[in-house]
């Protein structure tokens, strides 16, 4: 902004106001992880009986919980299934997103018009939960690791958002493609999509962190233990105000099996689990943080 | 490209020649959108047609054709039920609720960012504040759980001020679901929410901030008569989809959070959808349910842009 404007002791006493008020904001955003992860390295015993803040881990510390989870077999198996789920899940996103997005940027299409009425339609009316599940039992996907993938194969809004991205790639370099004889289909993956990184980067975080955290398909969808995801386990662990499971809602004790224990245990195992659910999105995500803002701006609203 | 393209046309009956030429020459971006197209019609237009069993008695063993059609019974259940009045309540005040507390804050939030001069601060700031918003919903409402249960952090903190006893779980009084539930939302994603405003203000032209220098405008003044006309188009876009998705909760977190306790105040059309359908297998009632809270919805959509088209000049469509 304007380098050249003095300032006056108003402007001052603005800043210091907002500095502070940020940092307040910043703390309490960054507080509750902060306890938590304190909380995973604290002695348990000591834990139990602690009320109030925590800035370090209360000694004597000890990584005790995480040796208890990481030897679980249940959650190995259910962070195995995350892994392919999230990692197939988010292959067929990315595949269906970049195909849908691709037609409806190209401008000369016949049929457009119609396919985007089509897609516009879903945006605005839905089958609804009920419908929707009882079709995904009936094409026979019920306890299936396709329940996972096909389901939500497709988010409308990011492939809008996307179409919107490609639209913006300039048209010369596609026509003189075309003109160098450049099939359409390396002018999309050569061209088109290189181009558009940055928006691909942001749906392709959406997309992942939506299949990480998911956990009411899966546990509606998937009958057997040895299927569930991550974040389902988690819930029985976490949540247990028995309304939310059903009949398989199990609790802490069905899950760690392996510790005979006592209830400080099993508090300071609930704060392990946060911590190894969660770390592998919190250390993604900061490094394609430059892109939010591109990437919600291109999506951004009337697009 | 020897015969001239006015000639071909004139062979060729004009209607039938355009759509063949078109596939002839869109053949690959027509042929990547067929398993678009099939999702699509699957997922999203198999469960529309679905819906009809919401006028159904559908029983899963005898199967969508040969259950019996039972017209509105399923509605008329539901109205005159006893938990009408008390989801219809709950929809609306969490939504509120809602709108209240989690619509201003992000931009109050976005002008204090878009105000800082230090960009290491700014960005550690907006680091930071982004953060919630990509944990689980699963984790969110243990680190809750944890956090309200007796002795927990939060219980200790109110008791600390105002006295009451610390050997109660917050989540378990009906009292206090709406504060919870809101207050933790706004946690989350205040950060997030902020962005789409942070971009709007970028696109604020800096020569409007210079010529409000020269007329001696102070900061205060200038956030008023400059960044929130700026931003004014993208808070009321925002403000008609919170409108007019006021009956859509956030069913994941109620779930996460509600037990029997505290229904009385937690309780939401979509969470009765899932417990009477999902759990208890009433197919066509729960239907039923979902429908007529997507039938206000629709109106409520429509509702509110109307309004805002004739108010100002923003509006979906």
């Amino acid at each position: 902004m304007t380098g050249y404007k003095r300032k006056t002791s108003a402007d001052v006493v603005f800043d210091i106001v907002n500095v502070l008020l940020l940092l307040i904001i910043t703390i309490l955003c960054l507080y509750p992880v902060w306890h938590v992860v304190m909380a995973s390295f604290s002695n348990p015993t000591r834990l139990s009986t602690h009320r109030g803040v925590l800035f370090a881990p209360l000694a004597p510390s000890t990584l005790e919980g995480y040796k208890v989870l990481l030897k679980d077999s249940k959650i190995l198996t259910s962070y195995r299934n995350t892994l392919v789920y999230v990692g197939l899940g988010t292959l067929f996103n990315m595949a269906f997103t970049i195909l849908g997005a691709y037609t409806l940027s190209r401008k000369s299409l016949y049929w457009k018009k119609a396919l985007m009425v089509i897609i516009t339609i879903t945006m605005f009316f839905s089958g609804g939960l009920i419908p929707w599940f009882l079709l995904v039992k009936n094409i026979g996907l019920y306890n299936n690791l396709w329940a996972m993938i096909l389901p939500t194969a497709l988010n409308t809004w990011n492939m809008i958002v996307l179409r919107t991205g490609f639209e913006s790639v300039p048209q010369d370099l596609e026509e003189a493609a075309e003109i160098d004889g450049a099939s359409q289909a390396y002018i999309l993956f050569k061209i088109i999509v290189p181009l558009s990184k940055p928006v691909l980067a942001v749906i392709l975080l959406y997309y992942f962190v939506g299949n990480w955290n998911s956990w009411f398909n899966p546990m509606i969808l998937l009958k057997d233990r040895e299927r569930f995801p991550l974040q389902l386990v988690i819930k029985e662990i976490l949540v247990q105000n028995d309304t939310a499971g059903g009949a398989t809602s199990g609790g802490t004790q069905i899950v760690v099996s392996s510790v005979q224990g006592t209830t400080a245990y099993r508090e300071l195992i609930k704060y392990c689990t946060i911590v190894i659910s969660t770390l592998p999105v919190l250390c993604i995500y900061p490094f394609l943080q430059k892109y939010f803002t591109k990437g919600v701006f291109v999506g951004s609203l009337k697009g | 490209m020897s015969v001239p393209m006015s000639t071909w046309k004139g062979t060729a009956p004009v209607r039938q020649g355009k759509i063949a030429r078109d596939f002839h020459k869109n053949w690959f971006p027509y042929l990547a959108f067929v398993p678009v197209l099939i999702w699509f019609i699957v997922f999203c237009y198999g469960p529309m047609w679905g819906v009809l069993i919401a006028f159904k008695d559908f029983k899963p063993l005898l199967g969508f054709a040969k259950s019996e059609w039972v017209g509105l019974q399923h509605f008329r259940d539901f109205i005159s039920g006893p938990d009408f009045g008390r989801q219809f309540r709950n929809t609306v005040l969490l939504s509120l609720w809602g709108l209240a507390i989690g619509f201003p804050i992000p931009i109050l939030l976005a002008i204090m960012i878009n105000e800082l001069r230090g960009r290491f601060f700014k960005k550690s700031v907006q680091t930071i504040t982004y953060m919630p918003h990509f944990i689980s919903i699963v984790v969110i409402c243990g680190i809750i759980h944890i956090f309200t249960q007796p002795y927990g952090l939060l219980t200790n903190l109110i008791s600390f001020f105002t006295g009451a006893t610390a050997n109660r779980s917050l989540l378990g009084e009906a009292g206090l679901f709406r504060p919870v539930y809101t207050l933790s939302g706004v946690w989350q994603n205040m950060g997030w929410d902020s962005i789409i405003y942070l971009a709007a203000m970028s696109n604020i032209s800096p020569e409007l901030y210079e010529s409000a220098d020269l007329d001696g405008a102070g900061r205060v003044g200038k956030i008023w008569h400059i960044t929130l006309p700026g931003i004014r188009p993208t808070i009321l876009i925002l403000l008609i989809f919170a409108v007019g998705g006021m009956m859509n909760s956030n069913w994941e977190k109620i779930i996460l959070l509600y037990n029997p306790l505290t229904y009385e105040t937690a309780d939401v059309f979509s969470t009765y959808v899932y417990r009477r359908g999902i759990r208890e297998g009433s197919f066509s009632f729960s239907t039923a349910v979902g429908l007529f809270n997507s039938v206000i919805n629709f109106i409520l959509l429509l509702f509110t842009n109307a309004i805002s088209r004739r108010f100002s000049e923003t509006s979906l469509w």
